[in-house]
Formats: structure tokens, C-alpha cells, sequence
């Protein structure tokens, strides 16, 4: 297991790489340079003075020179100074992390808790308007786009209700451990961000339920005089729960980025937000220090999925 | 007349799907005493799974239901208990065996948790006690160093392992009726032998009732003390296990007898085949249910159905459902071994299979394997 887990990792450094090269260019090849746009409008600053700040920058070196130089200095662990914060780019990433993690984890959180239960009992419902009712809220939850979702539940609960507020983590001036007030702040965004997932669980476990609570071993668990929640919860779910694995292996990257929608649409100071603002000011350095957190988060939630599955399933063996 | 464990009057199941009413047990009555085995005989789509089904009610609803008879167990109908008093009964006074072990058991829960689960629902052991007693349950089935496998997983068990561990679980809150059905139909030949010999001595020895469900009469000879044969939803034939093979009564019974493969006969006989297929049981034949394949019919068959009765030339409780072997019959002193029945008859039949459209010759019960997958 171990040795699996080992090996996965060194797999991981190629596809990093990659990334990095790749991301690198687009953002290098994209119009737009940081030192103009910084200066742009201000007085006293001659050509001469851009000219040498970008090669302060390193920004007149060609680009595989660029890429060498960033790289040799992440692998240190050295993302370099943002160059709108002139602060390093990593630690300014980290400080926003926390606000995104904590509306990652609650959406996930509100996908499993709400999404598993409304399947399984479209699947023990099947037919019944409960059924149906789960099933359309399955399509419907799916196709609505975040930022529309968002807004329209600023202009609802905030605007025309006044029930909780639209931005933030917390109101301005109270103290940060204010638990109920943070908890007002993320509620919206929050479910927001949940909402495609809940949809989704739900529909995949309402057919997962479905095909196991036809086979065999649900009859015998019947046979045995089980009760209907012990069938249900202790022998189908656990095997119709399975394949939810593989959903998860990714769901931790789709809510980091999905994040970013969310978090622009309701100000909520993450990762999202913050790299999103980078790429919109070339801040070079800021932009590569998120997207290779982001792959990093995805490359290792691809790995935590399939040991995931080792110890979910004893019928599957990683090695 | 003795206290009966099981007396089964009339029983009615039926399916109701987007074809119509499927009559899967139509009217089946038997009883059963305590520690008296049974084999139920039939070929697929008969009724005799649902039948064993019916009796726990485990039929899947909708949609399925019974619609009529009682099943008296114990001195209490089943059909009029609620589903707390139905799960009292089921793993713990009637237990159940099924066909697939390979299927049967949760792939994602360990052997003992799944044996254990019974024992702490209906005898109220604790988590250790529970567990003793799933090591001796399978030590008595028989599966080696039982100590050390208990917390394997259902796939590191062989398909005849598995049976076992079923047997355990179904042993293991001392039933007073057990229901195998096809126990060994997805086993190999050997296996199977040593599961029915096991199941008959685990069952002589806490004297437990058992019903044995197959298709085939090979499995029951050994194994049950009375065998009723099913056709179509119906029980067309009840006798002894030695009276009915020494003299069957119905030209069904006849026919399962035919086909059978037998050692001492001479080496270039045939097996004869019953030609046909099983009765549409949505909409079954208004006579005998076997008229249609039966190579001895007369008109009266077809016309009127015949009920199950005491037959001459047989013992005292030997029932048969068959015009021509009652009383009166035309039948009552065939030897079935020479007279396979009218020719013209025969032919008859033959022409008749031949000309059914193709998609009604599919069986009944089970669905055609899906095509091979293709190997990547």
C-alpha cells in the first residue's frame, strides 16, 4: 500500500511539470504586460524606467529562460514575489486558503448530507411523486449556472428579504471568532456551490440504489429478518456508496475551482477570488503559484481516491 | 393428526406487470410436520421459487402479491402478520437458502458480521457470544480453520465455501423450517454432493424440516421423505419419495422420469425429451395445465381442468392431478415405461412446437444471458 501510494506520488512530479509548462506559456503568450499595466496613467515614468523594470522582472529574458529560472526556484519552494503585493506569492495564496477550504468543505458537506439521502429515497420511492419531485430537482439543480444562482439569491434573501448578507466571511468589525455570524456569511455561498453537487449525488444514488437493491445479497439480508433500515443503511448503501468514490476523487478540485465563481460572485475572500484577480492584472507569479495548487490539490485527490477505494471495497486491492 | 408446522392452503401469488396478471403459484396447498423433509419439484417458471418465497414473504412488492390462501406456521398465519411479527419469524424460525451463494452474500461485509447479525437480532447475543457461536456454525458446516477466516470477505471464499457460510447463516438461530432452494444448481457435481449430504445430516441432526426446491428429481431422491411435483403455478403431483418414483401418476411426472439419464439402461436408449414449452401463466389453458404437451391427452383435457385426488392402484396419500390416471381414467393401468403415448398424439405436438413464432420459445423465468462483453 504504501509503496502504491510512494510511486503514485513520484508519478505525480511529470504531470506537474507538465502543468506547469503548459500554464506557464498561456499565461506568458496571453496579451497584456504587467509592468504597462501597473504603470499605466502614472506620471514620471519614462520608457526608460518600464524597460527596466521589466528587466528587474526577468520579463526580458526569453521565455524558456523565464521558465527555467521559476522552476528551478519552486522546486525550492520559492514561488517568487507577487508583483502587485510584493509579497511572496505562495504566502499570500495560503492566507487566502482557509476561507477557501472552508467553503469547499461545507458544499461538500451539504452534497453528501443532502445529496445521498434525497437518492436513496427517490430509489425506495420509485415512481411516487417524491420520486419524481427528487428527479427533477436532479436536472434542474444541474443545469443552473452558479453565477446566475448567486446573484439571484443576493437579489432574494439579501435585497428583497434582508435574511443574510451578501458578501464576506464575516462583518466588518466583529471579532473573527463570531461563529454564528460566520455562519450567516456562508450559508449562501455555500449551498450555492453545492447545489450542482446535491443534484448530482442524488441521481447517481438513486440508480446505484436502484441496481443494488435487486441483487442477491438484499434478498438474503430480507431472508434474515432485518429491518427495513438495516437493509437499506447497512447492506445496499454501503455497496451502492462504492462508486460515489470516484466522484469524490475529484469533487475536492471541481470545488476548489468551482470556488472561483462562487467566491467572485459573493466576494468571499479565497483562492478563487485572489488567482482570478491575479490572471486579470498579470500577476505572473500569483497565477502559477494557484494554478499549481490547485493541480497538486487534484493530482493527490485523484490519489486519496483510489486508496479510497482499496479501503472502501474489500474486493479491490491498490498495488 | 399431528401438530403440523406447516399447513399451506391455497396459496395464490401473482405479478401484476404491463402484460397482464401472471399467475406464478395458482392455488397450491401442502402441508409439512416438524423435522419432515420435502422436495418441490418443477422446471423453471413452475412456481416453486415463489412458492418458498411466498411462505417468507420475501416477494418483491409491487410487483408481486399474495392474493389469496393462508400459510399457517406454527399455529399462526403468516399472511395475517405484520411485518414486525414476519421478521420475528424470518432467520429465525424459517430460513432461507438460495441458489447463487455467489451472489448472496454482501461483498462488502466480513462472513462473521454477516452470520453474527441474525444471532444478535433474534437470540439477543453480544458482540462475543455472537462470534463463538459463528465460529462453531462454521466449523459444523465445515469450512477449515474457521477461526481464521471468519473476518474474510464473501470473494475469498469458492463458490461451494460460500454455500456453506449460507448454511451456517441459515442454521444459525436453530429453524424450525428451513427453504434450499436450487441449493446446488450453480455448484459442479461434486460440490453439490457434498453440500446435500450435509444439508440432509445437519437437518436429521437438529431435526429441522426443510423444503428442497430443484428441477431435478436426481437431487430429492436421496434427500426428502415426500416430493410434490409443480407444473404451471399448480402442484400436479404429491406422493412419498419411493411411491413416486416406483409409480408416478401423471404423465408430467412421467416425462421428468424420461428424461432423467439412468446407468443400468442399455447404452443406446435416448433420453426423451418433454416436448413444448411451460403454459403461458398469464393466460394459462382452461383444462390441464400439461394438456397441450401431453402425449396421452384426450379431449376431456383440454375442456375441463382436473383437481388433485387419490388415485387407485397407488397408496392411500399418493394425489395426482390427472384425468386419465383417476378413477375411471384411461390411464390407470399404463405402464409408462413401454407406452409413450398415442403416436398421432406425438406428432401432433411436435408439428404444434415447430410452429410457435420464435420469441415465444424463450423460458419463462430465466432471461437470456447477455451477450459477451467484448475483451478489451
Amino acid at each position: 500500500m504504501w509503496k502504491y501510494v510512494l510511486r503514485r506520488l513520484l508519478y505525480a512530479i511529470p504531470t506537474l511539470l507538465g502543468i506547469s509548462i503548459i500554464v506557464f506559456l498561456v499565461t506568458r503568450l496571453a496579451p497584456g504586460d504587467p509592468v504597462r499595466l501597473y504603470t499605466f496613467g502614472a506620471l514620471n515614468v519614462t520608457e526608460e524606467d518600464i524597460q527596466g523594470l521589466r528587466a528587474y522582472y526577468g520579463l526580458d529574458q526569453p521565455l524558456w529562460i523565464q521558465y527555467v529560472s521559476w522552476i528551478t526556484k519552486v522546486v525550492r519552494g520559492d514561488f517568487g514575489m507577487s508583483l502587485q503585493y510584493h509579497q511572496p506569492a505562495l504566502g499570500l495564496l495560503f492566507e487566502r486558503m482557509g476561507a477557501t477550504l472552508q467553503l469547499a468543505f461545507t458544499a461538500l458537506f451539504l452534497q453528501l448530507a443532502i445529496g445521498i439521502p434525497l437518492g436513496v429515497m427517490a430509489a425506495l420511492r420509485r415512481g411516487s411523486w417524491v420520486d419524481n419531485v427528487i428527479r427533477v430537482f436532479g436536472v434542474i439543480g444541474h443545469a443552473i449556472p452558479q453565477f446566475w444562482l448567486g446573484l439571484m439569491a443576493i437579489i432574494l434573501v439579501s435585497v428583497t428579504l434582508r435574511l443574510l448578507p451578501s458578501q464576506g466571511v464575516l462583518t466588518v468589525g466583529k471579532d473573527i471568532w463570531d461563529v454564528p455570524d460566520r455562519i450567516r456569511h456562508i450559508i449562501m455561498p455555500s449551498f450555492v456551490l453545492a447545489l450542482a453537487g446535491i443534484a448530482n449525488y442524488s441521481r447517481y444514488l438513486r440508480t446505484e440504489t436502484l441496481d443494488v437493491i435487486s441483487q442477491d445479497y438484499v434478498r438474503t439480508a430480507h431472508a434474515k429478518g432485518l429491518g427495513e433500515r438495516t437493509v437499506v443503511y447497512v447492506h445496499a448503501l454501503r455497496n451502492a456508496l462504492i462508486p460515489m468514490v470516484t466522484a469524490l476523487g475529484g469533487i475536492l478540485a471541481v470545488l476548489v475551482s468551482g470556488a472561483l465563481v462562487v467566491e467572485q460572485v459573493f466576494t468571499w475572500p479565497g483562492v478563487g477570488q485572489f488567482t482570478y484577480a491575479a490572471a486579470r492584472s498579470r500577476d505572473y507569479p500569483v497565477i502559477m503559484a494557484g494554478v499549481m495548487v490547485a493541480s497538486t490539490l487534484l493530482v493527490l485527490s485523484y490519489l486519496i481516491r483510489d486508496v479510497a477505494y482499496a479501503i472502501v471495497d474489500p474486493r479491490i486491492k491498490v498495488k | 393428526m399431528a401438530q403440523q408446522l406447516l399447513d399451506v392452503k391455497d396459496l395464490h401469488t401473482q405479478f401484476f406487470t404491463r402484460d397482464g396478471v401472471v399467475h406464478a403459484v395458482d392455488g397450491v396447498t401442502f402441508h409439512l410436520e416438524a423435522g419432515e423433509t420435502l422436495g418441490l419439484v418443477g422446471e423453471s417458471g413452475c412456481g416453486k421459487s415463489v412458492t418458498a418465497l411466498s411462505l417468507m414473504r420475501l416477494i418483491p412488492q409491487p410487483p408481486g402479491r399474495i392474493t389469496e390462501g393462508s400459510i399457517v406456521f406454527d399455529g399462526q398465519d403468516v399472511l395475517k402478520m405484520d411485518d414486525d411479527e414476519v421478521r420475528g419469524i424470518r432467520g429465525n424460525n424459517i430460513a432461507m437458502i438460495f441458489q447463487d451463494p455467489m451472489t448472496s452474500l454482501n461483498p462488502v461485509l466480513t462472513i462473521s458480521r454477516q452470520i453474527s447479525e441474525a444471532l444478535e437480532l433474534h437470540l439477543k447475543m453480544d458482540k462475543s457470544e455472537a462470534r463463538k457461536r459463528t465460529i462453531e456454525l462454521l466449523d459444523l458446516v465445515g469450512i477449515p480453520s474457521a477461526k481464521k477466516r471468519l473476518d474474510d470477505y464473501p470473494h475469498q471464499f469458492s463458490g461451494g465455501m460460500r454455500q456453506r457460510v449460507m448454511i451456517a447463516m441459515a442454521l444459525s438461530c436453530n429453524p424450525k423450517l428451513i427453504l434450499a432452494d436450487e441449493p446446488t444448481t450453480a455448484l459442479d457435481v461434486t460440490i453439490q454432493a457434498q453440500i446435500l449430504d450435509l444439508l440432509k445430516n445437519l437437518a436429521r441432526e437438529f431435526r429441522t424440516a426443510f423444503i428442497l426446491i430443484t428441477h431435478d428429481l436426481g437431487v430429492v431422491a436421496g434427500m426428502t421423505q415426500r416430493i410434490h411435483v409443480m407444473y404451471g403455478g399448480k402442484i400436479v403431483e404429491k406422493a412419498d419419495t419411493a411411491e413416486l418414483f416406483a409409480n408416478p401418476k401423471m404423465p408430467y411426472t412421467w416425462g421428468l422420469l424420461r428424461s432423467i439419464p439412468r446407468l443400468d439402461e442399455h447404452r443406446k436408449a435416448k433420453l426423451v425429451p418433454i416436448e413444448g414449452l411451460p403454459p403461458d401463466l398469464i393466460a394459462p389453458p382452461p383444462g390441464c395445465r400439461f394438456e397441450p404437451r401431453c402425449q396421452y391427452r384426450r379431449d376431456v383435457c383440454k375442456e375441463k381442468e382436473p383437481e388433485l385426488k387419490r388415485i387407485p392402484n397407488a397408496k392411500p396419500d399418493h394425489e395426482a392431478r390427472c384425468w386419465g390416471t383417476q378413477e375411471g381414467g384411461w390411464l390407470v393401468d399404463t405402464d409408462w415405461h413401454r407406452e409413450i403415448g398415442d403416436t398421432r398424439v406425438i406428432e401432433e405436438i411436435k408439428k404444434e412446437v415447430a410452429d410457435l413464432p420464435a420469441e415465444t420459445k424463450k423460458d419463462g423465468e430465466e432471461p437470456p444471458l447477455p451477450p459477451p462483453s467484448p475483451v478489451n
